[in-house]
């Protein structure tokens, strides 16, 4: 089973793949895996500034007016003596999200796993277009700068939150951020092409390129994840890029869409932006409930609960998100008989939710449960996901959203759900993976003292925000201190603040584990985790053109300790269990591992 | 530390319901938090990896689905139209009392301006008086505030009295609450609104009946007096 009887369009490109010069191998690639590991590697830099920018929001809140460590460093304009002024903060808090939220989740799991999974776990070569995943890569470090750039320019980085509203966002008169708005709407505007091209290739990949017997519902899961992920994000973010032009054209050229001095619309920005801004929630954790996926049944070597389930529930999230938007609306001043609507929409969604958590719990009941560095993630993905699902319902009840809307309740629910379950979803992914994009293995003791560490730093900083926004601490501001109902809360922001730091200094472990493994980890060979999906078929890292072969499905991807087969897992491409197998010709390479491939 | 799940006192007449929404969601998603938390702890231990042990081949449960997408789906929904009545009560602008105290409040940048309507109980007239960062209210009796803004959102929060409400530039957001108690309460800004929001504080100061009227008439004079 080597490469002398692959097929000609395989062959064809394994060899061109020895042509490749230095750049186009690892600068301007069309190979979805080096795409893959490039948006991995940008994205987790960009992690690494939204860290930065959380760490110094927390400065503030945990030792209000302090000098910052190292924070001399910074120009007067930010920081005079390491004390961070109220403009530098605001332009903190909005530059953190942004970061997050564009520059780090939604490319480590859309950019880097909707590249390295699609094509292998369908059994693609590639991209359908490979040249346009090129281009979709390339954007992002273009936007980043301009992102970036942004902090340096006269005014400073915007400071009207990531939600921008207007008119507080359309004109440079109330926060005294010009340029800085023009970029980061800029910077939005160039990166949406990026998520759009790569959407476009994920959709068209998914539909046309599966492998035979790759029938619909053959599909792993975080395959799945992704396609509706790119589905979302080919319909979204068109809505946020026209949405930042008209904004744009209010701040440049005089246009009113959202000042009302020209009988312009403040509430129409919110409409817009939460119409795209829900089903973007989604997009920033389909992806991670994919992998979750993936690592429980893998982990449990158990089939996944009601793979069914799983599907229709994250279709329905899919088509479910576009119809919640206005409870992010509830205080706007929006007819308040929309209330009611968005309160039965937005309960509705978490159905799909509850239908997936009680599904990843199925799949570890009777399992065979293997606790290595991925499934801890995992699991941290779905015990943290509950909280931030549950504390969700409080804000889609509209009464009670009066009181907690704003507050630091809220922060608390989306960091539940942005880093507990996405981020910890992220590292689920990455720990699980890592051996196929690098071919070696990353250190298990190091992976479960980053990831026990994590845990309790994660929920030592997070948890006791709700507590915060139940006393009626609200959301951006510089200094709660100000006012005298939440001076007693100071010691609960400091205890906040010391567990961020705490958590960040555990991403040092990941971070050396990560680069250290490059060179020192252990080989991984073809299927460390002894897989079923056609991904780990191939080797590690698979060559240019994936598949010696075309792959042949023949079976559903988590038929893990099913009684016909020999061994706890069943390849998808691994010959049907009769012997004889008929007139069929031997399906596949062998799944058993081989080293140093 | 105060790590509370309590709601701190409430002085609004519907601040009691509510509360009692948001206990009644703290124990539904208290009770479901412990319950799935510890059966995935439990599972954990229980299945966890030991020599010669293999997973059971079960590829799921059409049983097991409908019962968990339907009690999930009959309780949020519960949860909803159960909310239904409170939500009308506070925002439908129908509903809003109509005895209610009228005062026009602007929100700019960085201060809320109340507007009173002096003796005549009419705005827009010579005898109107304003008060920054103050809202004088007599209790005991529904106040309906006319909410705008000037330059940008802020949002008008009055955390003792369960309310919120974003002052939108270019609409006026009619607002209603009442009293159950005197004394003074914070008035804060809930969105963020410049580099100076977080400054955007105030006092909303409730007097019994009689001593609002002699504040009344005091601001009276005094307005007449300049």
């Amino acid at each position: 089973m080597s490469t002398t009887t692959a097929p000609e369009t395989h062959a064809g490109h394994a060899e061109a793949h020895h042509e490749l010069g230095f750049i186009r191998t690892y600068i301007f690639s069309t190979d979805h895996k080096m795409i893959a590991r490039q948006f991995l590697f940008t994205s987790l830099l960009f992690l690494l500034v939204g860290g930065t920018l959380a760490s110094m929001v927390r400065w503030q809140l945990g030792f209000p007016g302090q000098p910052m460590p190292l924070g001399g460093g910074l120009p007067d304009t930010m920081a005079p003596g390491g004390i961070i002024l109220p403009e530098f903060y605001n332009s903190l808090v909005t530059m953190h999200a942004t970061f997050m939220v564009f520059f780090a989740l939604m490319p480590l799991q859309a950019g880097v796993f909707g590249n390295l999974l699609i094509p292998l776990q369908i059994g693609a070569e590639d991209m359908a277009f490979p040249r346009i995943n090129m281009v979709s890569f390339w954007i992002l470090p273009v936007a980043g700068i301009i992102m970036l750039a942004s902090f340096f320019v006269e005014g400073g980085a915007a400071g009207a939150g990531w939600t921008s509203y207007a008119p507080l966002s359309a004109s440079g008169e109330w926060t005294g951020v010009y340029m800085g708005q023009i970029l980061w709407l800029t910077s939005l505007a160039v990166l949406g092409f990026s998520s759009i091209l790569g959407a476009l290739n994920y959709v068209t990949t998914v539909i046309n390129m599966r492998a035979p017997g790759m029938t619909w519902f053959r599909i792993p899961l975080a395959t799945w994840s992704l396609f509706v992920t790119a589905w979302l994000l080919l319909l979204a973010i068109p809505i946020l890029t026209g949405g930042a032009i008209l904004l744009l054209f209010d701040q440049t050229i005089g246009t009113a869409f959202f000042r009302p001095e020209g009988s312009g619309e403040p509430l129409l920005w919110q409409h817009i932006f939460w119409f795209f801004g829900h089903p973007e929630v989604y997009i920033l954790i389909l992806p991670a409930m994919g992998f979750t996926s993936e690592v429980i049944a893998c982990r449990s070597r158990k089939p996944i609960f009601g793979y069914h389930s799983m599907v229709i529930a994250m279709v329905a999230i899919g088509f479910l998100g576009w119809i919640v938007w206005g409870h992010h609306m509830f205080q706007s001043g929006m007819n308040p008989l929309l209330g009611m609507t968005f309160m039965a929409t937005t309960v509705v969604i978490a159905v799909p939710s509850a239908i997936k958590t009680f599904n990843w719990m199925g799949t570890l009941w009777r399992g065979n449960i293997h606790f290595d560095t991925p499934l801890l993630h995992a699991i941290a993905f779905v015990s943290l996901f509950i909280i931030g699902g549950l504390s969700g319902i409080f804000m889609a009840v509209a009464p009670v959203d009066i009181y907690i809307h704003d507050t630091y309740f809220i922060v608390a629910h989306l960091h539940y759900v942005l880093v507990g379950g996405s981020l910890f979803g992220i590292f689920a992914g990455i720990t699980f993976w890592y051996p196929k994009m690098f071919g070696r293995m990353m250190n298990e003791g190091l992976g479960k003292v980053h990831f026990v560490l994590s845990f309790i730093f994660y929920n030592m900083a997070f948890f006791p925000m709700h507590n915060l926004g139940v006393q009626g601490m609200m959301r951006r501001i510089y200094d709660p201190n100000q006012y005298e109902y939440l001076q007693g809360l100071q010691p609960t922001n400091t205890f906040i603040s010391i567990s961020v730091f705490l958590f960040a200094a555990t991403q040092v472990i990941f971070a050396f584990n990560f680069l250290w493994s490059l060179r020192a980890g252990k080989e991984a060979g073809r299927n460390p985790w002894k897989s079923n999906t056609l991904l780990w078929a191939t080797p590690s890292p698979p060559p240019h053109g994936n598949f010696p072969e075309m792959p042949i499905v023949n079976r559903g991807p988590y038929e893990y300790s099913h009684p016909d087969a020999e061994e706890d897992f069943w390849p998808q491409d691994a010959p049907p269990a009769t012997s004889g197998s008929g007139g069929q010709p031997a399906a596949s390479p062998t799944p058993e591992p081989v080293p140093g491939d | 530390m105060n790590f509370s799940w309590l709601m701190p006192e409430t002085v609004s007449t519907f601040g009691p319901a509510l509360d009692n929404l948001y206990y009644v969601i703290l124990w539904i998603t208290g009770i479901v938090f412990f319950a799935t938390e510890i059966i995935l702890v439990v599972f954990l231990v229980k299945y966890r990896h030991t020599e010669g042990r293999k997973a059971e081949y079960i590829q799921g449960s059409n049983k097991a689905e409908v019962v968990w997408t339907a009690i999930p789906f009959v309780i949020v929904m519960s949860l909803a139209f159960y909310s239904k009545g409170l939500w009308d009560e506070i925002r439908d602008p129908a509903m809003i009392p109509a005895d209610a105290y009228p005062i026009e409040l602007m929100g700019r940048q960085f201060e809320w301006n109340a507007t009173y309507s002096g003796a005549d109980n009419q705005f827009g007239t010579s005898d109107d008086f304003d008060v920054l960062n103050e809202l004088h209210i007599p209790v005991d009796r529904p106040i309906r505030i006319e909410l705008e803004a000037e330059d940008v959102i802020h949002s008008f929060f009055l955390p003792d009295f369960r309310v919120k409400q974003d002052a939108v530039p270019g609409m006026t957001t009619p607002v209603w609450f009442e009293a159950t108690r005197t004394g003074e309460f914070p008035l804060a800004c809930a969105e963020l609104c410049g580099l100076g929001h977080y400054t955007m504080g105030g006092t909303v100061i409730v007097y019994s009946q009689a001593d609002f009227q002699d504040w009344l008439a005091g601001q009276q004079a005094q307005a007449e007096d300049d």
